[in-house]
C-alpha cells in the first residue's frame, strides 16, 4: 500500500495544444509540456532532477526529453512500459523515487502523436505473435475490438448497455463545451448519440474516445518545498497501482481474467481508500479513465461508489453532471477533451483543486479522484489541496 | 468441418515453442489444449509452466465444443483494405467443455443471433498450407 499519504504535493502542470496533426515530432511535444509544467511550479530546469513517463505504442525517451529540456543532472529518468494504466502509475512512482532519495523535484509526462501518427484506434502492429497470435488473425486488431468484449459481458450480466453510455457521453461533451483545450466542443444530443454509425457491436462512435497529437506534463516535489512555491500545492492523499489475477500479457489477454463485468478497480480499491485514509463519499469530483463510455461504469462499480451491476443506473439522472452529486470528466475526458492516453485528467484535477478551472470550475472542490486504465491493470490516486 | 479456403489477407499467426502444438493440431482438425496433469485445469492460451510451480502441462485433444461467453460484432473494417469485404463479423470468447475460455471467430449464423450461453463447436478454416485457424458455429448448425 501506498503510506506516502500528503508527503508530496502536484506543484505544477503544463501541456500542448490538443490537435489531429501536431506537425511535430513527440520529443517537442513532451519538451514544450515539460518546460510549461516547471515554469508553473516557479522552478528552472536546474531544479528538476528526474524524469518519468510511460510510453505503450508511442513516445518520446524520458532521457531524450531530458536532454532537449537541458537537465543536467537527470538522476531518476524512466520509461514505465504501460499504457492506460500510466497516468497515476508514474505520479506516484515520482514520489517514492523522492522519499527513495532517488530524486528532488520530478518532471512527469505523457506524449504523444495518437492521431497523426502511430494511431491508437484505427490500427496496431499487425503482427500476430506472443498472445496476439490468438486474437489478430480472427480481425480482433483494435482497441475498440479488445474493450467491446468487456462492455458486452457487462450488459449479458448486468443489463447494462446504451441507454447508460449515452448519459456518460453526452454529460462529458457538455464539460468540454466549457473547456477551450478540448477537442470536441459542439454539443452532443441524444439523437447525436444513437445515431452515430456502429463501429463494433456493442459500441457506436461516441462510446469511442478521440485520438490525439499532446502531451501533458506534472511536478512533483515534497509538501515542505512545495509551499514555498507559487500555487497551492495539490497534495498526493492516497494511490494504487496493479490490478487482480491473470492479468495477461496484453490488452487482448484478458482471456484467464476471472470476470470481464468487473476490471483492475475491484482489486486496488482497498488499497487505494486505506491509503487516502477515506471512502467513495468523500470525493468532490472524480476523473475517470474513459477511453469507452462503459469503462466509466467498471470503474465507479470497482471503486465501490455503487455495487457491480449498479452503475448504469447509478450514472442516470444528473448524477455525474457538473451539477450531480459526483461530478465526473469536468473537462470533457478522454471521450471529448484530448486522449493523452489519460495524463490530461490529472491535470484537470490539479486545476480542479487549485480553483483554476475558470468556467469548469466545481464550486468547493477539495478531494478530487483520478484513475488510468480500464481492464486487467490500472492505477488511481486522491488528491487534495 | 472444413471452411472454403480463399485468399487470405489478414494477420498470420508466428507459432512459438509453446504455442507450435496448438497449431499443429488445427492444421491436423484437432483442438490440442494444454492441462496440469497435478491439478486438473486446462490451459489457453499456451505457456511453458503449469501456475505457481515448474511443473510443465501435457498437450490433450480438447472436445471443441463449448458456449459463447461474449462476443463483438466488427463493423467498421479495420485495416480497411483487409477487412472492408468481411464485415460483419464475430470474434467471440468460447468458455469450453473443459473449463478455459478461448479466442475464435462464430460462424454459421448471422451476427444478430448470436447469444450468451449459446452451444458452440469448432470448425477448422485453413488459411494458407501451413496455418488453420480456430472458429466455432452453432451446435448442430
Amino acid at each position: 500500500m501506498y503510506k506516502l499519504r500528503d508527503k508530496y504535493a502536484i506543484v505544477g502542470i503544463g501541456n500542448t495544444e490538443y490537435s489531429k496533426e501536431s506537425g511535430r515530432t513527440v520529443r517537442s511535444l513532451a519538451s514544450e509540456a515539460c518546460l510549461k509544467a516547471i515554469a508553473d511550479a516557479g522552478l528552472k530546469v536546474s531544479d528538476v532532477d528526474g524524469i518519468i513517463s510511460f510510453n505503450f505504442n508511442d513516445s518520446a525517451p524520458a532521457i531524450g526529453v531530458a536532454t532537449e529540456l537541458g537537465i543536467e543532472n537527470a538522476g531518476y529518468a524512466v520509461d514505465y512500459a504501460a499504457g492506460g494504466n500510466g497516468a497515476n502509475l508514474i505520479t506516484l512512482a515520482a514520489a517514492a523515487a523522492i522519499e527513495a532519495g532517488l530524486a528532488e523535484t520530478v518532471v512527469c509526462f505523457r506524449a504523444m502523436n495518437g492521431r497523426s501518427g502511430f494511431r491508437l484506434g484505427g490500427g496496431r502492429d499487425m503482427s500476430a505473435y506472443g498472445v496476439t497470435q490468438y486474437t489478430a488473425p480472427l480481425g480482433w486488431i483494435t482497441y475498440p475490438q479488445a474493450m467491446a468484449m468487456w462492455a458486452r459481458r457487462h450488459m449479458i450480466d448486468y443489463g447494462t448497455g446504451p441507454e447508460h453510455w449515452v448519459e456518460i457521453a453526452t454529460t462529458f461533451r457538455d464539460n468540454a463545451t466549457r473547456n477551450p483545450r478540448a477537442m470536441q466542443r459542439k454539443p452532443m444530443s441524444r439523437d447525436d448519440y444513437f445515431n452515430a454509425r456502429p463501429i463494433v457491436d456493442p459500441f457506436r462512435m461516441f462510446d469511442i474516445c478521440l485520438e490525439s497529437d499532446g502531451a501533458c506534463a506534472v511536478v512533483i516535489t515534497s509538501a515542505e518545498r512545495a509551499r514555498d512555491l507559487p500555487h497551492k500545492p495539490v497534495y498526493i492523499m492516497g494511490g494504487a497501482y496493479g490490478g487482480g489475477p491473470s492479468q495477461g500479457d496484453d490488452l487482448f489477454d484478458a482471456i484467464r481474467w476471472p470476470s470481464h463485468s468487473h476490471n483492475c478497480f475491484k482489486y486496488l480499491a482497498d488499497d487505494l481508500w486505506r491509503s487516502a485514509g477515506i471512502g467513495p463519499q468523500d470525493v468532490d469530483v472524480a476523473q475517470i479513465y474513459d477511453c469507452f463510455t462503459y469503462s466509466v461504469v467498471m470503474a465507479l462499480e470497482g471503486l465501490g461508489f455503487c455495487k457491480e451491476g449498479e452503475g448504469g443506473p447509478f450514472v442516470m439522472d444528473g448524477r455525474i453532471r457538473r451539477d450531480g452529486a459526483l461530478p465526473l470528466n469536468t473537462a470533457g475526458g478522454l471521450l471529448s477533451e484530448a486522449y493523452i492516453h489519460g495524463f490530461n485528467h490529472v491535470l484537470e484535477a490539479v486545476e480542479q483543486l487549485r480553483g483554476d478551472a475558470g468556467e469548469r470550475q466545481i464550486e468547493g472542490a477539495e478531494i478530487c479522484l483520478t484513475t488510468a486504465g480500464a481492464m486487467t491493470c490500472g492505477s488511481a490516486m486522491i488528491l487534495r489541496n | 468441418m472444413d471452411m472454403p479456403v480463399s485468399a487470405y489477407e489478414g494477420p498470420l499467426p508466428v507459432p512459438d515453442p509453446e504455442s507450435t502444438p496448438f497449431w499443429e493440431g488445427l492444421r491436423a482438425h484437432r483442438l490440442m489444449l494444454q492441462r496440469c496433469a497435478s491439478s486438473g485445469d486446462y490451459l489457453f492460451p499456451p505457456v511453458t509452466f503449469c501456475p505457481g510451480s515448474l511443473e510443465r502441462p501435457e498437450w490433450v485433444e480438447a472436445s471443441g465444443r463449448g458456449t459463447v461467453f461474449s462476443w463483438i460484432v466488427v463493423r467498421h473494417p479495420v485495416p480497411r483494405d483487409i477487412y472492408a469485404d468481411k464485415v460483419p463479423y464475430v470474434v467471440a470468447l468460447v468458455t469450453l467443455d473443459e473449463g478455459c475460455r478461448m479466442t475464435a471467430n462464430i460462424v454459421g449464423c448471422a451476427p444478430e443471433d448470436v447469444r450468451a450461453g449459446m452451444p458452440v463447436e469448432i470448425v477448422y478454416n485453413p488459411v494458407t498450407p501451413t496455418i488453420t485457424l480456430p472458429a466455432f458455429r452453432p451446435t448442430g448448425g
